[in-house]
């Protein structure tokens, strides 16, 4: 009984918040449910009257944001398994096979996570320009498919796998190759997980880079089509809140399932000294 | 194949593309400053001329960049302290014992983080609808006359603000959550035995021991936060009304590549990257210094 009234105030403050957090989300849900202009009548309805998906209907059909949806999910899924490849075969390089100047090498690496990206940008959109990667979906994936926060993930977990076993493995006469596909991917799958859940919701999430270089609307990922949309019909409440679902329901769901692995890759940058 | 040839080669790839990519631009950014890089340059690069700091004192001249900087700095700081107070206050309160259902709580304060913010500024640029937005909705509740969010020149940053701090805070508060567990029980315990207050328990058992997580969170915010981009140029249309809500980052990418001046944009972009460098080191050595 002593603890009831801080146990009451700490509950109020976590349901106002989630409340908070919240009521943008289910109000966004609710008015792409009714019917257009529904949202803009005088009093304005919090529910719809009649609840269709009248507004989805249109996107698919009018605004071609399905094909954005396509394009969003290619780039996605291509900068993942780029990702993932690329920066575990360096991040398990850097932990685990010795050669000279690794640690240098590495600590310089570290040291770019200070710069940020936008220093590049400029010059990266020249460069791509003369690769004749601008105005492709090629362009948006590669710049970002080594990064060196994806190296670091995968090097600390990949310094506490046992030893031993690679070792082992050496002793067999394997292959350096045989060891790191037989021997060591199958032991670093949590941390790949971990990777790929934040490449993909990362590149689903990214607006600038894309709005950079695509400039053929047939290209667009999902957030510069939705963005351009909203630009072009501010009336359209309801359609908007549509295609804002449309955005955010694939990396929502993606999230409640993978959530563990996304939660811990955010603390391990944070937490390993 | 020998260990370090192994070695070599697994790195290449990822060095290749971080060379190419990322350091090389760098390079070529801060090169690209100091010439007059156009419209002209991308068809012949024979028309580029060495200016030297000529961008930068063009920079220094433009009322432009320096409405940019203060509204980045207004958003840095008021946006900075809003979404680590409020993740300290949510880890807290979730690392309680008292407290029913961390986990849920936990989930719906973090959800923000992992959405698409261009779909959110759009769900919030109609919250903030003179007319129809819920926000003066329920502020008319309480009496308060309708705010013109997004138009009025004085609230426009703060609309910014608080969508950051909505959509961010939980990326935070789960570091901090972290960080709370990595703190001995038994200092509590022993606190806790002298009879210490919940204040003092505070002051001198948690903040210490979440110096380092609390050094993290302010460097990630700090430099994220400078970034600031696609919630002006969704939500205002590009950094309206009047400039307010212009960012450093908008101002670069609006003269690099909406008129082009490429040359100028990189000096912008150089210029950006020192002010980070020179938070993140001032940041770092008032925490050191604590220590």
């Amino acid at each position: 009984m002593r603890n009831l009234i801080p146990r009451v105030a700490l509950h109020v403050f976590l349901v106002l918040l989630a409340l908070a957090i919240l009521t943008p989300l289910v109000w966004m849900v609710l008015v792409s449910l009714m019917e257009t202009g529904e949202s803009q009548r005088e009093p304005p309805p919090l529910l719809p009257q009649k609840p269709s998906l009248q507004q989805y209907h249109q996107l698919g059909k009018r605004l071609q944001l399905t094909r954005a949806f396509g394009n969003s999910l290619v780039v996605a899924t291509g900068a993942t398994v780029g990702a993932v490849l690329v920066n575990a075969l360096a991040g398990y390089a850097f932990a685990r096979l010795r050669f000279r100047g690794r640690d240098k090498l590495f600590a310089g690496l570290l040291l770019l996570l200070l710069v940020p990206g936008q220093v590049a940008m400029v010059p990266l959109f020249l460069l791509l320009r003369g690769l004749g990667l601008t105005n492709t979906l090629l362009g948006v994936v590669v710049p970002g498919l080594a990064s060196v926060f994806g190296i670091f993930l995968v090097r600390q977990y990949t310094l506490s796998l046992p030893q031993e076993l690679l070792d082992a493995a050496r002793l067999d006469g394997a292959s350096e190759a045989r060891i790191f596909t037989s021997v060591a991917l199958p032991l670093m799958r949590p941390i790949l997980v971990t990777l790929a859940a934040f490449t993909f919701i990362g590149t689903w999430n990214d607006f600038l880079w894309p709005l950079v270089v695509l400039s053929d609307d047939e290209l667009y990922t999902l957030p510069v089509a939705l963005a351009t949309l909203s630009g072009e019909h501010t009336q359209d409440t309801e359609l908007m809140m549509a295609g804002a679902v449309l955005t955010m329901a694939p990396v929502l769901v993606l999230f409640a399932f993978l959530q563990r692995y996304y939660v811990r890759g955010l603390t391990m940058g944070g937490l390993k000294e | 194949m020998k260990e370090h040839q192994a070695g070599w080669l697994f790195v290449a790839p990822a060095l290749l593309l971080v060379g190419l990519f990322f350091v090389l631009p760098v390079v070529v950014g801060l090169a690209l400053s100091l010439t007059d890089f156009d419209i002209y340059g991308i068809g012949d690069l024979t028309t580029v001329r060495f200016v030297a700091f000529a961008n930068y004192s063009q920079l220094a001249g433009n009322p432009l960049f320096w409405q940019a900087l203060k509204n980045t700095a207004v958003f840095v700081l008021l946006g900075g302290i809003l979404s680590i107070l409020l993740a300290l206050a949510s880890a807290l309160a979730l690392a309680s014992r008292l407290t029913v259902w961390p986990s849920f709580f936990r989930t719906v304060y973090f959800a923000p983080v992992v959405m698409t913010l261009v779909a959110a500024a759009v769900v919030f640029r109609y919250l903030y609808h003179p007319d129809f937005g819920l926000l003066n909705r329920v502020l008319g509740l309480f009496g308060v006359s309708p705010v013109f969010w997004l138009g009025d020149p004085r609230y426009a940053l703060l609309a910014i603000i608080l969508l950051a701090t909505w959509k961010n805070f939980g990326a935070n508060m789960v570091v901090l959550l972290a960080g709370l567990g990595t703190i001995p029980e038994s200092l509590y315990e022993a606190a806790k035995l002298d009879g210490a207050s919940a204040v003092r328990i505070f002051w001198h058992v948690t903040l210490p021991g979440l110096r380092p997580t609390l050094l993290f969170v302010s460097l990630t915010t700090v430099i994220g936060y400078f970034q600031l981009f696609a919630e002006p140029y969704v939500m205002t249309g590009g950094g309206g009304p009047n400039n307010a809500t212009l960012s450093l980052v908008l101002h670069m990418y609006k003269e690099g590549f909406r008129w082009w001046n490429l040359g100028y944009a990189a000096a912008v972009a150089v210029v950006l990257t020192l002010i980070i460098a020179a938070a993140s080191t001032v940041l770092w050595l008032v925490q050191r210094k604590k220590a």
